[in-house]
């Protein structure tokens, strides 16, 4: 970590004054139309929405980061574990898909857990000559096992209904139930990994994180099984009602029409005001948990452990384990927000998963918002979120108004359209400004 | 029985593949295991540093093209590789020099370090993209092959035909050529040995007196000779696509780390076991059992391609639990 985290105080007015901020940019976007916003309140509350889940998520990754100094760099791998919950936890389930391999698909995926478990045993209680081979054995015979139950029970799911389903369906259970479900999911995940790569040097759980975030993604995107892979999972149910409903309800029309507003705006803004109360309760919820526990004998222990491991160690602190932990709460957190997230987008699309959006661009919001303190990444997040949104927006102006002196050509053809790639090279740019010039961030831990 | 043919089919579809893969690789973790070893950390920026590098000696070599010089048989690009390195190089210097060289100097944790390269990705990412575009491109000219199946069928007699690609074939000897080079220089140049020096103990080196920023420099310079040259032949080789570069970055970590990181001999180990592993698992043998005079049900391929880097993930967890250091004993843990 740098040394400059115990750096002089900074004003008690900053973090006020930088929401205050962030609201007024909200506020210029729902009610001013011209070049810059776009006055629609929907999209400014469309915005929001994301930004809070997005707060969310750089708050798992803040957990990881800013209290222990682990370099989580598979963010979008346990975010897309958690968007697998509301699929399997409350999508309709599936006519006959159970039946045709639910049982037989489940007991392989025991199997497979199973053999890593024995393997696992053998390795520590076999010694001597027989250690390699009979572990080997054990992994071959289960493997094989495995593929025996697997494989024709996934052929027999996935023939079932293919054009429509061919997966397996969900539980038909309350959406909001799995959001908690997307939690354990990213938490297991991390064990895993935490469990191998912690305790090692400190890049080599950022290069695990890396791979586990690719795999996972790839699972979702071939396993149609599971995820319908490219063909995407869409109709998750919500927590909210449908605007079509609120249309169709003469009360709320009426209610529309006293405010001024067509039922068709009115409907899109009270359900995303709606989604914005449900995902900022959870935020607030977890800012307050992580608060409580960052002031806790565990939160002292926590930033002793970070600021000089070998002093914690001396101390009697089992530094490897208390990593293990928080990189599972902090993955926990994150899974949490990819089931919001495909919640809100009401579909699962594993191929929009990309680890520059959606690992690097997290990071980013916690550098930039401040690491170690959950209100500095929750404001980066929705900062820099709104950032990258209007980016869309206002990079191609920019490059109107850059290019505007050169003769039209295939040069101010070629700027013009790469405008949209300018905003991963501002990303970079912030991101190192950030880290150089103040690492604490905007919102530096107290 | 049909060994013969058994032994063509697994050299054309396993061995060549994964030769000119695992050569890829290799150029590529040497870059990292180099950079690793004197400037102690993971760069995550390699992989796009490949891309950026790959981009350029495009552009060059549509330069190269349109005023009309080829190299015959072979691919233009390597007419262009030198200039790409160039000017590669001239821009990593700029990275280090605005970016690393401050958290050298304040010798912030590795951590803080693998941070910045993250943000320098994505401003090679950005700029690659800015250049040249996301879409794929092909940019191998000259000859195709240099053993195409049909010549093979008809020289051998046999069924099973094998078939050698120029870009094959090209990446194999330049990376032997670059390998060469580069363990020579490291082992017999005065600033080869500096650099070992600095890389076993710091400390030390600067003691008898090893200017530090040089070794750097050289350093940088030479990583980004082979990545630039492991990205132009990977392109060459495969097609050229933005998004591939940064996927590679997985194998070519998993290789550093597999032969230990820090250490150069091991790099080179480790991408051809990474890629053959790779390209073992991921092949259907079903065409072979059937040679040996086996009727087997399903493809006999382990796992799917899609998941090829679950390969890479799985060497890499394998090694790190049981032998952190490496295979050849890289730096400490």
């Amino acid at each position: 970590m740098s040394n400059t985290r115990q750096a002089e105080a900074v004003s008690p007015w900053r973090a006020p004054i930088l929401f205050l901020i962030l609201a007024a940019l909200f506020l210029a976007e729902g009610s001013f139309r011209n070049a810059l916003f776009s006055g629609s309140w929907n999209t400014a509350l469309a915005i929001l929405n994301m930004g809070l889940i997005s707060a969310v998520m750089a708050l798992g990754v803040n957990m990881q980061w800013g209290y222990a100094g682990l370099f989580n760099a598979g963010v979008v791998g346990f975010l897309a574990l958690g968007g697998l919950a509301p699929v399997l936890v409350s999508t309709a389930p599936v006519q006959g898909a159970w039946a045709a391999g639910g049982p037989r698909v489940i007991l392989a995926l025991l199997v497979g857990l199973g053999t890593l478990v024995l393997a696992a045993q053998v390795w520590k209680r076999v010694s001597g000559l027989m250690r390699v081979p009979a572990l080997i054995a054990v992994l071959v015979l289960g493997f094989v096992l495995y593929r025996w139950l697997f494989d024709p029970a996934v052929m027999a799911i996935e023939a079932n209904n293919s054009a429509r389903a061919g997966n397996i369906g969900g539980l038909g259970w309350p959406v909001l139930l799995s959001w908690p479900v997307g939690a354990l999911f990213a938490a297991a995940a991390a064990w895993g990994v935490g469990k191998v790569a912690l305790g090692l040097r400190s890049d080599y759980l950022a290069i695990a994180t890396l791979g586990i975030g690719e795999i996972i993604v790839a699972v979702m995107r071939n396993e149609e099984w599971l995820s319908r892979g490219v063909k995407n999972v869409s109709g998750i149910p919500r927590p909210v009602p449908y605007e079509l409903e609120l249309q169709s309800s003469p009360d709320f029309v009426a209610r529309a029409a006293e405010w001024g507003l067509s039922p068709a705006v009115a409907s899109g803004i009270w359900v995303k005001l709606l989604y914005a109360g449900l995902f900022g309760a959870v935020l607030l919820g977890l800012i307050l948990l992580a608060e409580l526990a960052l002031k806790s004998p565990w939160g002292r222990m926590m930033r002793a452990i970070r600021d000089n491991e070998t002093a914690a160690e001396a101390m009697g602190k089992d530094v490897t384990r208390r990593h293990l932990q928080i990189f599972v709460i902090g993955s926990a957190v994150i899974g949490l927000a990819g089931a919001m997230m495909v919640t809100l987008d009401g579909l699962l699309s594993p191929n929009s998963f990309n680890p520059l959006r959606y690992t690097f661009l997290i990071w980013v919001m916690v550098i930039v918002g401040g690491s170690g303190n959950n209100w500095g990444a929750a404001l980066g997040a929705i900062l820099i979120w709104f950032l990258w949104i209007k980016a869309e927006v206002w990079g191609p102006e920019f490059m109107r108004l850059v290019t505007g002196p050169l003769p039209a050509g295939a040069l101010r053809d070629h700027l013009l359209g790469s405008a949209p790639h300018m905003r991963f090279i501002a990303l970079g740019v912030v991101l190192l400004l950030m880290l150089r010039f103040a690492p604490r961030g905007l919102v530096p831990e107290k | 029985m049909d060994i013969l043919n058994a032994l063509v089919a697994i050299l054309n579809f396993v061995v060549i593949p994964a030769a000119s893969y695992g050569a890829q690789l290799a150029l590529g973790a040497l870059g990292v295991t180099l950079i690793y070893g004197i400037l102690r950390f993971s760069n995550f920026a390699h992989g796009d540093t490949m891309a950026f590098g790959a981009a350029l000696v495009i552009l060059i070599t549509w330069g190269l093209q349109s005023i009309g010089v080829s190299l015959g048989p072979l691919p233009t690009a390597l007419l262009a590789l030198p200039f790409g390195i160039a000017l590669t190089a001239v821009f990593i210097l700029g990275t280090d020099r605005v970016v690393y060289r401050f958290y050298r100097s304040k010798r912030s944790a590795p951590i803080i370090l693998v941070m910045a390269s993250v943000g320098v990705m994505f401003i090679m990412n950005g700029l690659t993209r800015l250049i040249i575009g996301v879409d794929e491109i092909r940019f191998d000219d000259g000859a195709r092959f240099l053993i195409t199946v049909q010549q093979f069928r008809a020289w051998t007699g046999l069924s099973e035909g094998l078939s050698l690609r120029v870009s094959q074939a090209l990446t194999l000897v330049v990376t032997a050529l670059a390998c060469w080079a580069l363990f020579r220089f490291l082992n017999r140049s005065r600033a080869g040995k500096a650099m070992r020096a600095y890389s076993d103990n710091e400390d030390l080196a600067l003691l008898s007196g090893i200017d530090p920023e040089r070794v750097v420099r050289l350093t940088w310079i030479i990583a980004t000779a082979l990545a630039v040259t492991a990205g132009t032949l990977y392109g060459l080789d495969k097609s050229f696509k933005v998004f591939n570069y940064f996927q590679i970055l997985l194998p070519i970590f998993a290789a550093a780390i597999v032969g230990g990181l820090g250490n150069p001999l091991g790099a080179v180990a480790g991408g051809f076991i990474v890629a053959f592993s790779e390209v073992a698992v991921t092949y259907p043998w079903r065409k072979i059992a059937t040679y040996l005079g086996f009727q087997p049900d399903g493809l006999l391929q382990l796992l799917s391609t899609e998941y090829k880097f679950a390969v890479s993930f799985v060497i890499l967890i394998v090694v790190l639990l049981f032998r952190p250091t490496g295979l050849f004993r890289g730096k400490s843990v």
